[in-house]
């Protein structure tokens, strides 16, 4: 997966409303200072509700969106071994999917409420899944960098406060590191190819790298999230993951022998970090807002699926129903 | 490693169309991913997709080595002609929608099933093995495709109908799955394997009670036949290479 570390409004949850209780919140908030955890039956503020809700459905449909980038190069991977990778790491993203939707459902809100969010184009997925996958190497950078991102975004959310959520993420940030190095491998066993393959694995780069790094979304000055803080979800800042990220990754393109395609990246001794250029929010924005590549796309293909899916969901309830009818009847 | 081809007569070509079945059905499943119905059935798709890949790995790689002149998995996979697969028909045609899709899995796994069964016997020990390993990955697809055979035959009037018409439209190419042949015959001979017109009174214990709870009408068999297992494919086999080839075809010699 793929969180993005920016709160977009999906309009209202529809999940059970709480009254609003001094008392209760006293104790919540003795329970987020405490560094405890919140569970479904707890009580919860209406709008800590509403955040998780929104963040963790955001989280969940990026998974399954984000199978269509892949699935692009599932049926041409170049060898039997790379197409059963890629296959197992699109099954695992369903698995992340499914784990954040039933999340999501603890906290009062149903699957198909959150698809239809999807579907209608209310609720928000990652970005990055509306980058085109262009040859063989983006899959293996997708692993590494785009993987790489998101567990540096998710490692945090292991602890947030939110017990469903959190105990998700242990899981998810475990399948995801090994789909990072899968990428990095891919990527590897590319360097070491012909002169085509190392300039697929550059070109592959050269796209992804910017995408990657405004997963992290705007920077500390210009994104509120004093609340998601507060409450214990959000717990390092945009900046600080976008700088450890890429710290970490510039030792990794070096290793593998690829440039990262930005002239004012340069360590800095004083900070004992790397400097980076300026990204482009215009870019950025632009991709949230539904204008990049595959924005139109990537819901299509989400909508056709539903679509022309409903048959077999109307099947499935409408068997279980006569079973259920014959079982009373024999009963 | 190159060895000397000590194969007996027909085993190679046995193998092969174990391993193109698995092949060819897993690169046509695996086109389904981000795009079924309901998010477990992804899932459910992908994992069979992936089972059938990692049989073709094993079944391929134990070809090459049975044909002792060094080509590997991926060789065998993506750099023979059409007319040097080994798959049924069935396997190759085009995935249409999820009710073919899951009637197809239903009528091939039905076949896999006893198929691996005898193969466990094997006097090949390596086939016995992936044949053991096979098996169990064999019956959770006969499994799952038949849950979805009944759930969509006895379930609204639409789905109904889209079963049968699959079902009408699949039934024919599994006439190809019995077809006799001395290749058979000579393996069925050499105690590797059996002869998959031994296996059709098997296959139709398996598939017909399954159709009859569906509500679904056995279709007659007719003239109708197929040649894949032959190498004579369809019309769709040749687009599915093209896809499945593309990158080894492009880049040759290259390592991935």
């Amino acid at each position: 997966m793929y969180t993005q570390s920016l709160s977009i409004p999906d309009g209202e949850a529809r999940g059970p409303k709480k009254v609003e209780n001094p008392a209760y919140q006293a104790e919540f908030d003795a329970k987020i200072a405490a560094g405890g955890f919140i569970e479904a039956k707890d009580w919860m503020p209406e709008a800590y509700r509403k955040t998780l809700i929104r963040q963790i459905s955001q989280h969940a449909h990026s998974e399954i969106v984000g199978m269509l980038p892949e699935g692009n190069w599932i049926t041409r991977a170049p060898s039997l071994k790379r197409k059963a990778i890629l296959l197992a790491k699109v099954q695992d993203e369903g698995g992340h999917g499914l784990y954040l939707y039933a999340a999501a459902e603890t906290l009062g809100v149903s699957r198909d409420e959150l698809y239809e969010a999807l579907l209608s184009g209310k609720a928000k997925y990652s970005s990055i899944f509306n980058y085109p996958t262009l040859n063989w190497a983006d899959i293996g950078v997708i692993g590494w960098l785009v993987d790489g991102a998101a567990i540096m975004n998710q490692i945090p959310l292991c602890k947030c406060s939110y017990g469903p959520y959190s105990r998700a993420m242990v899981r998810i940030c475990k399948e995801e590191s090994f789909h990072q190095r899968q990428g990095y491998d891919l990527l590897l066993a590319m360097m070491r190819g012909t002169p085509e393959q190392r300039d697929m694995v550059q070109d592959a780069v050269n796209r992804w790298w910017w995408p990657s790094i405004m997963m992290f979304g705007p920077h500390d000055k210009d994104s509120v999230h004093t609340e998601t803080t507060r409450w214990g979800i959000k717990r390092i800042s945009n900046d600080d993951l976008r700088q450890k990220f890429v710290d970490a990754t510039v030792k990794q393109a070096e290793v593998l022998g690829v440039s990262l395609p930005d002239p004012d990246l340069k360590w800095n001794a004083e900070r004992g970090h790397y400097d980076f250029g300026a990204i482009d929010w215009d870019e950025f924005w632009n991709v949230v807002q539904g204008h990049g590549q595959c924005n139109v796309d990537r819901l299509a293909a989400r909508v056709k699926a539903w679509e022309d899916g409903a048959w077999v969901r109307e099947a499935a309830l409408e068997h279980a129903r006569k079973r259920a009818v014959r079982e009373k009847d024999a009963a | 490693m190159t060895q000397r081809n000590t194969a007996a007569p027909g085993h190679i070509e046995y193998v092969l169309r174990l391993g193109d079945n698995a092949l060819i059905l897993g690169q046509r499943l695996s086109e389904w991913c981000g795009h079924a119905p309901v998010l477990e059935e992804d899932m459910a798709l992908a994992n069979t997709a992936l089972d059938l890949i990692g049989q073709a790995r094993l079944l391929l790689t134990h070809a090459g080595r049975l044909e002792g002149r060094g080509r590997d998995e991926d060789q065998l996979a993506f750099l023979r002609g059409e007319r040097d697969y080994r798959n049924l028909t069935l396997a190759e045609l085009p995935n249409e929608d999820f009710g073919r899709t899951v009637v197809r899995n239903f009528l091939f796994a039905a076949f896999q099933v006893p198929l691996y069964q005898r193969l466990t016997a094997s006097s090949d020990a390596e086939l016995a093995a992936v044949a053991a390993k096979s098996l169990k990955e064999a019956r959770y697809h006969l499994s799952h495709a038949g849950e979805w055979v009944i759930r969509l035959g006895d379930g609204t009037d639409v789905s109904h109908d889209k079963a049968q018409a699959a079902l009408d439209y699949l039934w024919p190419y599994t006439a190809e799955f019995f077809a006799a042949n001395p290749i058979d015959d000579a393996v069925s001979a050499a105690g590797i394997g059996p002869a998959w017109h031994n296996l059709e009174a098997d296959w139709e214990a398996a598939v017909v009670p399954v159709l009859v709870e569906a509500t679904l009408t056995v279709p007659a068999r007719t003239p109708f036949a197929s040649y894949g297992k032959f190498g004579r494919h369809s019309e769709h086999m040749g687009h599915l290479l093209a896809t499945m080839q593309t990158m080894q075809r492009t880049y040759p010699g290259a390592q991935w």
